[in-house]
Formats: structure tokens, C-alpha cells, sequence
């Protein structure tokens, strides 16, 4: 694996690597001196063309703790707010020599592009409302700790799907996982053509409820209301909001989680975002780890990942 | 100047030799029976001899983007493609909408000699969508504009639109809509469908083009106009233009050929990879059934028409993110190999078709005397020579056009224009600008 771009290229045996690494790593965390040496003298490019600072300092700390030299490029403010394009951002990278770059950007597929004109590993933190592949990654590696092995669980994902990366990259690596996914929003907030998608499809939030290991709330943008895509805030919080009424109907063991930043009230209530059976804050933490694993397995290879010299 | 064409295969039939002189074609005959003391030779053996290729929908750039295409170089492909007449549309910088533009756009064309330029004039001043610009200053220009499109923007107000095909009547005009229905493509990037929904990129729906095709369609009924249709990109589409023409309306309909031959699959999977904006065009790439629709339509006369919608671009606009990169692709010196390769492999258009639907009933639509054929004693010798045998490989460093963002690079299609002939003066031999 030279770049993580889409979940879609993740083999099975990939994502349990990744996984399983993660795992490995997740020690580090509890020491006090979490550091390791594997990638002294690496230089990770945190790329973000996108506010996120949630994501930038997850993968900042994640490449920090592996010990590699770690630049942050925010476009605010930077030649790109002057112009400059994709390409020469690239190319500047490329000749300072970045080991990896992770790229965070508005439009969908530039991840994909930025590959062709860089040889260092590529990580895509997000590309416009495509996918968001370490968000997935961490999600699947919360769910496992929580729920064991993911063969036949059963996720359901809500929210604004059309827009969300964080909807897509779950249903490929789930799926791949062999976890059975419900996407459930209102129709509005669907892909037109879903037919191919290795998923089930809902618009009724309460009959899936009760069928769900998972419930994984997504953030519903405020502005996706001026577009008519849901009449109020109040109307889409009662058709499709997690309150607590619904929470006791989820199934004994059964999670709730919520990739951040979430809009307490809207899609979720606070008592439900709050509640023991959320991993939200687990989800912050487990972020770290997970981008320690894919930044290791990109960057050095078959080493390890925790060596005998610690 | 004379030529004489020896062995040609007119409209791929039998070989004939064809003696060109003073402009005109003076003479059609069996192989050795024209007499031509003086004349040029060509060894036109094997080579099919199509009546000089007409576009409707062409985009020179100039004035305004001349790091794109001037005249000059697009003009040079068009005869390189066997073009011998282009419609320039009129979404230069300044805009094509007053006489002064169209009339030095035909000048510059005149200048340059590669094929006629005809230029298409705005349907609204600015292309604002706002009010009618001087349609029939144009119409009465040393330009003769008949065509008149807002291409690049759909005129979307039904009262304008209506406004425009009353308002053209008066001159023969015919109003060339970009079908688009603004709304429905807000922020649209491709084609909205299995392919859009996974890579996460705003679609582009079929309803957005056939909404506006349908009204149009009653429009042109209603007050008794003419109506052209750009870039058909759609099976619904099709389908609705099959019933307006069914009704006797005066529609026509053009296709391109990247909507004849590519799929919107291009845009998750292709030799360079996902998401390179040289697939990026508008109206977007399709489904597989929407191609087929296509063909179909085309063979069928339903489409009246293969239009190239040749829009260049500078590398830098499409050496880009997708959302970032500019919409089109170049298409006049690969236009009639895809066209052999999509329509008459595939058995769906002979070479007599492919002369009507490339040069006869684009010139009839743009009321272009002297162009579309037929290829006969007394005509004008505007005419191209193609060789259907050979296979070759797309490499745009060889093209004529400013641009490079042809979506064939590194394909192999059939054919290869190897002289074009614009009133008897050689334009192309040997496949090289004379």
C-alpha cells in the first residue's frame, strides 16, 4: 500500500492489518512517554486546504508520537490563498521532501490527484463528499473494542449521506469487515442511484433502530436546510435525531457514535451524546492510534511496529 | 488551380477520379476517363471522399483567450479534421453579441484561410440571459450570423426564449440551446448517477437537460419557430426530440462525438487514474445507455447531427483539482475517427450517412450555402479525403490546437484525414496544412 485514498482499496486483509496494528500501538498510549522512534528523520506534511483542526492535530500527534518531523501547511494564508494551484503546492512539497503528505481538501478526488504529482505516500483526511478514510479506520477499531469482531454486526449510519465522507468510507470498510450497514436518512439526503452500494437503505429510523449493534450518527450541516433539503432543523431532529426515547430503544451492548463535531440537539440529543453507551471520546482517542498505524504501514513498511529496543 | 483525385471512393462507393478546378468540382468519373492536362495529381486510392466537413458548434476562443485557441490554430484543426466550414460560438471575451464582434471573428477566419468561420451570434447581450442582444444587426453583418446561441449558458427564461425564436424568424434564424435548467445544476460537476454517488462529486441530472428540451420543444411549436438543440447528451432526451419531430416540428439536434463514444465511468477509472477533469465536459459523459441511445438516434436521423463542441482549455485549467478544473474538451481533429469508430464499425452509419449527418445537414441547419455536398459536377469543391483503413494512436502533441485536452490521448481510433479541400485550394495533403 503506497497511498490510503479510499476504503474501497482496502483488501480485508489490509484493514485487519491496519487494525491490528492500531491495536499494537494503542499501548504506546498508555505509557507515560508515548513515543516510539520507528519514524525519526520521516517528514509527515499535514496539507490542509479545509479548517479541521480536530482532524490536523489527530494525525500531527499520531505522526509526532512515531517520532517523524511533522509540518503543518495551512492554505489560509499561505501561497495557496494567493493563487497558487494544487499542482505547485504539490511540487513544493515534493521538493522539501515530504515522506507523506495528509490532505485535507474541499473538493472530492483531489487526494487522488495530489498522488500523481508526489512520490511520498498520500493520505486523504477528507476530500469534499467523497471519503474520509482514518475516520472509518478509527470507527471500525472503536467498534471492535467495544463489540468484538464485526462479522454480521449490525451498523446503521444516519444522517446526510449525499454529503458525507465519513457514510462512504464506512460502507466500504465495514462492509468489507463483513458488518451488514443501514444508511438512513431522508431521501433528499441520499445518492440517487444507490443500487450498487453493498448496503441496505432506509428512510425510517425507527424500524432500524431496534435491529442495530451501531447507531452512528452523522453532522447535519445547518445550510443544507436553506437548500431545502429538510423543511426545519425541528422536523429533521424528530424524523432523525438520536434522543433519549430512541436510545432506549436500541438493543442491551448496542453504541452510539458520532464522528464530531456534532450539533448537540439537532442530530443528537446531549443526554445521548453523554450517555455510556456513547464512544464519541473514545473515537477522539482511538484517532490517534489508528493514524499512528497507517502512517507506520505507509512509511515503513513490514517492521514491527512495536520494536525490541523500547 | 486544378487537382485531379484519382481512385477516390465518393461517399464510399465505387472509386472515381475527381477533377477540382477553379473552385468547383468540374468532373466525376470512372478511374483514367477524366482528362486533366496540368492538374495536380492525388493518389486518392482507397480513400473516402466526404463533401467538406461542417460544425455547428465550435469554440475559437479569440476574441479573449487566445492562450486557448485563436482563429488561426483552430481553424488549422478543423481542415486537419476534415472541416472545411466551423460555426465560432459566441462565448468569447468580448461576447459575440454585437455585429462589430461576429463581423471580426468572420474577418479573422477569412485571414486565415483554413475553412469558412461562420460566427454564431449571442442570443442575449452578454450572454446575461437578461435581454436580447442585436440579433438582427448580426443577422444582417458581412457575417450573415443565422445561428444564434447563449452556448455555455442555457437561456433559461421561457419568456426570452420564446422572445428569441419569434425574433428570428424574421431572417431565418434558428436558436442553438444549450439545454441546461440552472436550478437542477447548482455546483453540477458530473453526471448524476451510480458513478457520482461514489466518488462524491455534485451531479448533474438528465431532468436538467430534458426539462428544458421539452419546453422548448413546445416553444418552437407554439409560435412556429426553429429550433437547433446543442450537445444531446441523454436517452430521455432523445426520446422527447423523436416525439417533437414526430409532431412535424422544426427541431434539430446535434450530438458530439465524445457523448457518441465515452461514459461517465471515466471519471472513477481511467489509464491516468480517478478524478482527471480532461473527462470533465458539460453537458457531462452518461451512462453506457445513454451512448446506445445515442448511436441509435444518430443513425436513425432523430440526432441530425455530430457537433464537436471543440472547447479548449489551457493545461493549467485542467491540471487541477475536479471541481476546480474548466468543462470541455477538443474534438475537431479526432472527430470523424470517433464518429467511424462509434457509428460506422458498429454498422450504424454507412459513409453516405456520415456525409449527411457531418456536413449536409449541419450546413442546412446554419443555412451554409456552398457546404454539405452533395459531391457533384458543378458544385463547390469543398471536400476531405479520409483513409478508414489505418489505426492510429492520439497523441495531441501533433495537433493544430493551442490545447491538449483531448480525452482519446494514448487511445487508438480508426481513420486519418489525409487532405482537405476548401473551393479547390488544397487546405490538408498528406495529412500535413499545405
Amino acid at each position: 500500500m503506497r497511498h490510503l485514498l479510499s476504503t474501497a482499496d482496502l483488501s480485508r486483509d489490509d484493514a485487519l492489518l491496519i487494525l491490528d496494528t492500531a491495536e499494537q500501538l494503542s499501548q504506546v498510549s498508555g505509557r507515560s512517554i508515548k513515543k516510539l522512534p520507528t519514524l525519526r528523520g520521516r517528514t509527515v506534511v499535514n496539507l490542509f486546504f479545509e479548517d479541521s483542526t480536530r482532524t490536523r492535530i489527530s494525525f500531527e500527534a499520531a505522526a509526532k508520537r512515531l517520532s517523524a518531523d511533522v509540518i503543518n501547511f495551512s492554505a489560509k494564508g499561505s501561497s495557496v490563498s494567493k493563487g497558487e494551484s494544487l499542482k505547485d503546492t504539490a511540487l513544493t512539497l515534493q521538493a522539501m521532501g515530504a515522506d507523506a503528505v495528509v490532505v485535507r481538501h474541499g473538493a472530492s478526488g483531489a487526494p487522488h490527484r495530489l498522488a500523481n504529482w508526489v512520490d511520498g505516500s498520500v493520505v486523504n483526511a477528507g476530500d469534499g463528499t467523497h471519503e474520509h478514510p482514518t475516520q472509518a479506520l478509527l470507527d471500525a477499531f472503536t467498534m471492535r473494542r467495544r463489540l468484538g469482531d464485526l462479522e454480521g454486526r449490525r451498523v446503521s449510519i444516519v444522517g446526510d449521506v449525499l454529503h458525507s465522507r465519513v457514510a462512504r468510507s464506512n460502507v466500504h470498510l465495514l462492509t468489507t469487515l463483513g458488518a451488514e450497514v443501514t444508511l438512513v436518512a431522508p431521501p433528499t439526503l441520499l445518492p440517487v442511484a444507490m443500487g450498487e452500494w453493498p448496503c441496505e437503505v432506509s428512510y425510517d429510523f425507527d424500524a432500524v433502530l431496534p435491529k442495530s449493534d451501531v447507531v452512528m450518527m452523522l453532522r447535519v450541516q445547518h445550510e443544507r436546510m436553506n437548500a431545502s433539503y429538510f423543511p426545519s432543523a425541528r422536523e429533521y431532529s424528530r424524523r432523525y435525531g438520536l434522543d433519549p426515547e430512541r436510545l432506549g430503544r436500541m438493543p442491551d451492548g448496542a453504541i452510539v457514535m458520532h464522528p464530531g463535531p456534532m450539533n448537540r440537539g439537532m442530530e443528537i440529543a446531549a443526554e445521548v451524546a453523554d450517555s455510556g453507551r456513547s464512544t464519541i471520546v473514545e473515537q477522539v482517542t482511538n484517532g490517534v492510534t489508528v493514524r499512528m498505524a497507517v502512517l507506520y504501514l505507509l512509511l515503513s513498511g513490514s517492521e514491527p511496529a512495536i520494536g525490541g529496543n523500547q | 488551380m486544378t487537382y485531379l483525385l484519382r481512385g477516390a471512393r465518393v461517399l464510399g462507393g465505387d472509386p472515381r477520379d475527381i477533377l477540382l478546378k477553379d473552385g468547383y468540382v468540374a468532373e466525376i468519373g470512372a478511374p483514367g476517363t477524366v482528362d486533366a492536362p496540368g492538374a495536380g495529381h492525388v493518389d486518392a486510392g482507397g480513400l473516402i471522399a466526404l463533401p467538406g466537413l461542417v460544425d455547428l458548434h465550435t469554440h475559437l476562443r479569440e476574441p479573449g483567450r487566445e492562450d486557448a485557441e485563436t482563429v488561426e490554430s483552430g481553424t488549422a484543426a478543423a481542415a486537419l479534421g476534415g472541416y472545411t466550414a466551423v460555426h465560432a460560438m459566441a462565448n468569447t471575451s468580448p461576447v459575440a453579441d454585437t455585429a462589430g464582434v461576429v463581423e471580426q471573428v468572420y474577418r479573422l477566419g477569412q485571414e486565415a484561410g483554413h475553412c469558412d468561420v461562420r460566427p454564431v451570434g449571442a442570443v442575449t447581450a452578454g450572454l446575461a440571459g437578461r435581454q436580447l442582444a442585436e440579433l438582427g444587426a448580426m443577422a444582417d453583418s458581412a457575417a450573415r450570423v443565422r445561428v444564434f446561441s447563449d452556448d455555455g449558458v442555457c437561456v433559461s427564461d421561457a419568456v426570452l426564449m420564446r422572445r428569441a425564436l419569434e425574433y428570428v424568424k424574421a431572417f431565418d434564424g434558428v436558436v442553438a440551446q444549450h439545454a441546461q435548467e440552472p436550478r437542477l445544476t447548482e455546483g453540477a460537476q458530473m453526471n448524476e448517477g451510480a458513478v457520482s454517488g461514489r466518488l462524491g462529486l455534485t451531479g448533474w441530472p438528465a431532468v436538467a437537460e430534458e426539462a428544458i428540451i421539452a419546453r422548448d420543444c413546445l416553444l418552437a411549436a407554439h409560435v412556429g419557430s426553429r429550433l437547433h438543440i446543442c450537445h444531446v447528451s441523454t436517452a430521455g432526451s432523445v426520446e422527447i426530440i423523436r416525439w417533437a419531430k414526430s409532431k412535424g416540428w422544426d427541431v434539430t439536434a446535434e450530438v458530439t462525438p465524445h457523448h457518441l463514444l465515452l461514459t461517465d465511468s471515466c471519471a472513477e477509472s481511467s489509464p491516468t487514474g480517478s478524478y482527471n477533469p480532461i473527462y470533465k465536459v458539460n453537458p457531462p459523459l452518461r451512462t453506457a445507455a445513454d451512448v446506445q441511445a445515442l448511436r441509435e438516434a444518430l443513425a436513425d436521423g432523430t440526432i441530425d447531427c455530430v457537433a464537436t463542441d471543440h472547447a479548449p482549455h489551457p493545461v493549467e485549467d485542467k491540471e487541477t483539482e475536479w471541481p476546480a478544473a474548466a468543462m470541455g474538451m477538443i474534438g475537431l481533429e479526432t472527430a470523424l475517427s470517433v464518429v467511424q469508430e462509434a457509428m460506422v464499425e458498429t454498422g450504424l452509419l454507412d459513409w453516405a450517412g456520415v456525409a449527411d449527418r457531418m456536413s449536409a445537414r449541419p450546413a442546412r441547419i446554419g443555412r451554409l450555402d456552398g457546404h454539405g455536398g452533395p459531391l457533384a459536377a458543378g458544385t463547390p469543391a469543398n471536400l476531405t479525403l479520409f483513409d478508414p483503413s489505418v489505426r492510429r494512436t492520439v497523441e495531441p502533441g501533433g495537433f493544430a490546437s493551442k490545447s491538449r485536452n483531448t480525452p482519446y490521448q494514448g487511445m487508438t481510433l480508426p481513420g486519418r484525414v489525409v487532405a482537405t479541400f476548401l473551393r479547390g485550394r488544397p487546405t490538408v495533403l498528406e495529412g500535413k496544412l499545405t
